[in-house]
């Protein structure tokens, strides 16, 4: 803690937009208080346009983290959770003026690592999980295999604000995709901070961008974006699934739900946002 | 409507004269340079009428329309229209059967249904590839060579999964979903219904099948193969209609997934019908490939991959080659001898064996043809026909190709869905990938090229679900199909298409 007679040095919390940390381009903000109301931080409340340059960071950053190997997006994830197991004291107090006990939150933090370093196994094996060689009848070498699919735009968990966090996006990553992350309205302090995280972590500018604001407000330009490929739904509400739903079909977008809460460590969350590509070759002299 | 319906309709008169046994002669135009090689129809067996298959019983739909061959205009039969209350009645009889007795049975004795079902498809193979032919428009040659061995590949492929489902998604235990809602395209009949049920059934579902409009003959007759095979009632249910009836069995709250290929406008309707229901849904949908010619392919090869991947089935296929990227060097050789194979190809009719492009399936569609083909002129493309002569009655269009286009052009950007190709040209394989890839689909491509690093560089770096390489249109059971963004969601074929039909826990 602080010494005597020292003024503490309040962290801004502010977006993360193609590997840089912006302020909202609207100027606007919104409170995030703690409990019994404490004001914790004035969160950057992301504009349609902040989401779109998002999605332009993100598009550009697609083809280098889709064409980096398997093996150095593993890497990287697993780099992410070094620098997050080395930042633990800062989340966890994150999580506790956002309302978490002591011990949840040491969990939530602990966990939220396993699962980064979870990841960063798939990211060269789902592949072979995944794919076949199929038996054609005809002289063919046939096979599939998964690709990403491309942008994903993600409305986090909004209760589970770190740990909901990472398992939205880590499947996201370690598939090759790019996203534009909406985090937690609520408690937004967590996502901002992971940010950090990732940029310190080598995952390059625009594979992750993060943006705190209002969900009404930015949840039909998520589903509208005609260069957004995919989008995860983290919601209780039927309402916003069916809002969302209407909307993505503009560019038939892959729409994958998942209740409002941390999603298990599991492949085929990173199989909800690959293509499967197949692809014939002649046999023959 | 148009003049050929009228005079089909006055023809109606003649109905069971055109069901079988006595035929018309047609004067197909291309006769002249081949002898007339027909395929018989005699041992066809079509009937007057047909009702809808819901629930074991053939049930009579109150509305009534008229199915017709597009190569003659001759009326062919008459099938049911399935208003709401049929949909409902067909719903009610899949779930009848999903629950007392499809989705308990042992995934052994489904696959033994689905292998009898393969069996009696080869036995009357060359009878339903005539009355495809018949119905649809397409040649005989791709209905008997193609649809049909496929489709009963696809039943004997899906058959043997039934009882291994376990073994498909690792980590997994396979379930059943339920009520399976399958709305069918016009282009290949059969197989199509082939690709939806196989499947479907094999994982333990039950389904309600919608035919298109304009070709629901071989659809029935496989519902009377069904009958035959033993199949439990309601086990497959098949309703006709148009898209009217469509829109009622999607929307049906009973339908726990819908199976649909189609437009992609139509796609993305029932994406939107659907949305937040927590109803599946997969969507094979339209597409506009790209077929990349390096100037290191061989060209005469190459050349029959073109012609093989727009004018297969008239152009009528979701995974057309309808764009074509000649490397520079090479592209006057190759246009000059694309339009020397086109003025080959034998156009006529679709029941002769010799012939490579039969009839248009209807007039709505020639209609559409038209408009883009004429857009493409209008805005300054250079069109050339081959110079076949088309038979006066039916619905025709000549093979057709576009020079100089450009990216922006329709015929460039929209699913024809016709004989028609648009060809550009490029300098690098970047250029070429970039091309390629501007479109809002992403369901097929085909690179032609002599060498293989360049074959794989160029497939992985192109946004599509089915990649050919030095080949085009080229389809197998065991092998996924389907689309990445506007072109679908979903794959159908292999082991990835059981995925849709499952409920993974």
């Amino acid at each position: 803690m602080a010494a005597k007679n020292r003024l503490a040095v309040n962290k801004t919390y502010k977006l993360y937009l193609g590997g840089k940390f912006p302020r909202t381009e609207s100027g606007r903000y919104y409170e995030v208080k703690g409990r019994k109301g404490a004001l914790l931080a004035n969160a950057s409340r992301a504009s349609r346009k902040d989401f779109r340059n998002g999605v332009v960071a993100a598009r550009k950053a697609w083809p280098g983290w889709d064409g980096s190997s398997a093996y150095l997006r593993g890497q990287i994830l697993y780099r992410i959770a070094e620098m997050l197991e080395g930042r633990t004291e800062q989340f966890e107090e994150e999580l506790r003026i956002q309302g978490s006990t002591p011990s949840t939150a040491k969990k939530e933090v602990a966990k939220a690592v396993d699962l980064l370093v979870h990841y960063a196994g798939w990211s060269d094996k789902y592949q072979s999980l995944f794919s076949s060689v199929n038996p054609v009848s005809t002289p063919h070498f046939n096979f599939s295999v998964p690709e990403p699919t491309g942008v994903v735009a993600v409305a986090a968990p909004e209760k589970s604000s770190l740990l909901g966090l990472c398992s939205a996006i880590a499947p996201i990553l370690a598939g090759g995709n790019t996203s534009i992350v909406l985090a937690s309205h609520s408690k937004p302090l967590c996502a901002i901070t992971l940010a950090e995280v990732l940029n310190s972590s080598d995952v390059p500018a625009g594979v992750v961008n993060m943006l705190t604001g209002f969900r009404d407000e930015l949840l039909p330009h998520f589903a509208e974006h005609m260069d957004v490929n995919a989008l995860l739904l983290c919601s209780d509400m039927e309402e916003e699934a069916k809002m969302v739903g209407k909307r993505a079909a503009e560019n038939l977008k892959r729409v994958v739900s998942h209740p409002d809460s941390a999603l298990e460590e599991d492949p085929y969350h990173i199989l909800d946002f690959q293509e499967v590509k197949t692809t014939w070759h002649p046999v023959g002299v | 409507m148009s003049e050929a319906q009228d005079k089909g309709a006055a023809g109606s008169k003649t109905k069971s004269a055109s069901s079988g046994k006595k035929k018309s002669r047609h004067d197909f135009v291309d006769g002249d340079r081949y002898a007339p090689a027909p395929e018989s129809s005699e041992h066809v067996v079509v009937k007057d009428s047909y009702d809808l298959f819901i629930g074991g019983d053939w049930i009579r739909a109150p509305k009534r329309t008229e199915t017709r061959n597009p190569a003659t205009g001759e009326v062919l039969s008459e099938v049911g229209e399935a208003g709401p209350g049929m949909v409902k009645k067909a719903v009610a009889a899949a779930r009848k059967a999903y629950e007392e007795t499809w989705s308990t049975m042992p995934g052994r004795e489904r696959g033994k249904y689905l292998y009898r079902l393969a069996r009696l498809i080869q036995e009357r193979a060359r009878e339903f590839a005539v009355l495809e032919t018949m119905d649809g428009g397409k040649p005989i040659r791709e209905s008997r060579d193609v649809d049909l061995p496929l489709v009963a590949a696809h039943f004997f492929y899906y058959a043997g999964w039934a009882d291994k489902l376990d073994y498909a998604f690792p980590g997994r235990t396979a379930h059943s979903i339920g009520v399976i809602g399958q709305v069918i395209p016009w282009n290949f009949p059969l197989l199509m219904a082939a690709w939806k049920l196989a499947p479907a059934l094999a994982c333990g579902n039950t389904v309600v099948l919608k035919p298109a409009e304009t070709t629901p003959l071989t659809a029935l007759k496989l519902a009377e193969l069904i009958e035959e095979a033993g199949f439990p009632p309601g086990v497959v249910n098949v309703v006709t209609g148009g898209g009217k009836t469509g829109r009622h069995l999607v929307r049906h709250p009973d339908v726990d997934k819908v199976a649909f290929t189609g437009s992609t406008e139509v796609g993305k309707m029932i994406q939107r019908d659907l949305a937040g229901t927590g109803r599946r849904y997969t969507l094979e949908l339209g597409g506009k490939a790209a077929n990349i010619i390096f100037d290191d392919a061989t060209v005469n090869q190459a050349v029959e991959g073109i012609v093989n991947g727009i004018f297969f089935n008239q152009g009528h296929v979701c995974c057309a080659g309808s764009r074509l990227f000649v490397q520079e060097g090479i592209a006057d050789t190759v246009v000059r001898k694309l339009k020397r194979r086109m003025d080959n190809l034998v156009l006529g009719d679709p029941l002769d064996k010799n012939t490579d492009v039969g009839a248009i399936n209807s007039q709505e569609q020639l209609d559409r043809i038209k408009v883009l083909v004429d857009s493409g002129s209008e805005e300054g493309a250079k069109c050339w026909q081959s110079g076949q002569k088309l038979p006066r009655k039916g619905f025709w269009f000549k093979p057709t190709i576009f020079t100089e286009c450009a990216q922006s052009h329709q015929i460039v950007q929209k699913e024809i869905f016709g004989p028609v190709l648009a060809i550009q040209t490029f300098r690098t394989p970047e250029e070429a990938v970039e091309k390629a890839n501007n479109t809002p689909y992403g369901l097929s491509g085909g690179v032609w090229t002599d060498k293989g690093s360049k074959i794989f560089k160029i497939t992985s770096q192109i946004r599509a679900g089915v990649l050919w390489a030095n080949t085009f249109n080229k389809f197998d059971p065991a092998s996924p199909f389907g689309g990445y963004k506007e072109s679908g969601v979903g794959r159908e074929g292999g082991l990835q298409g059981l995925a849709p039909y499952l409920d993974l826990r």
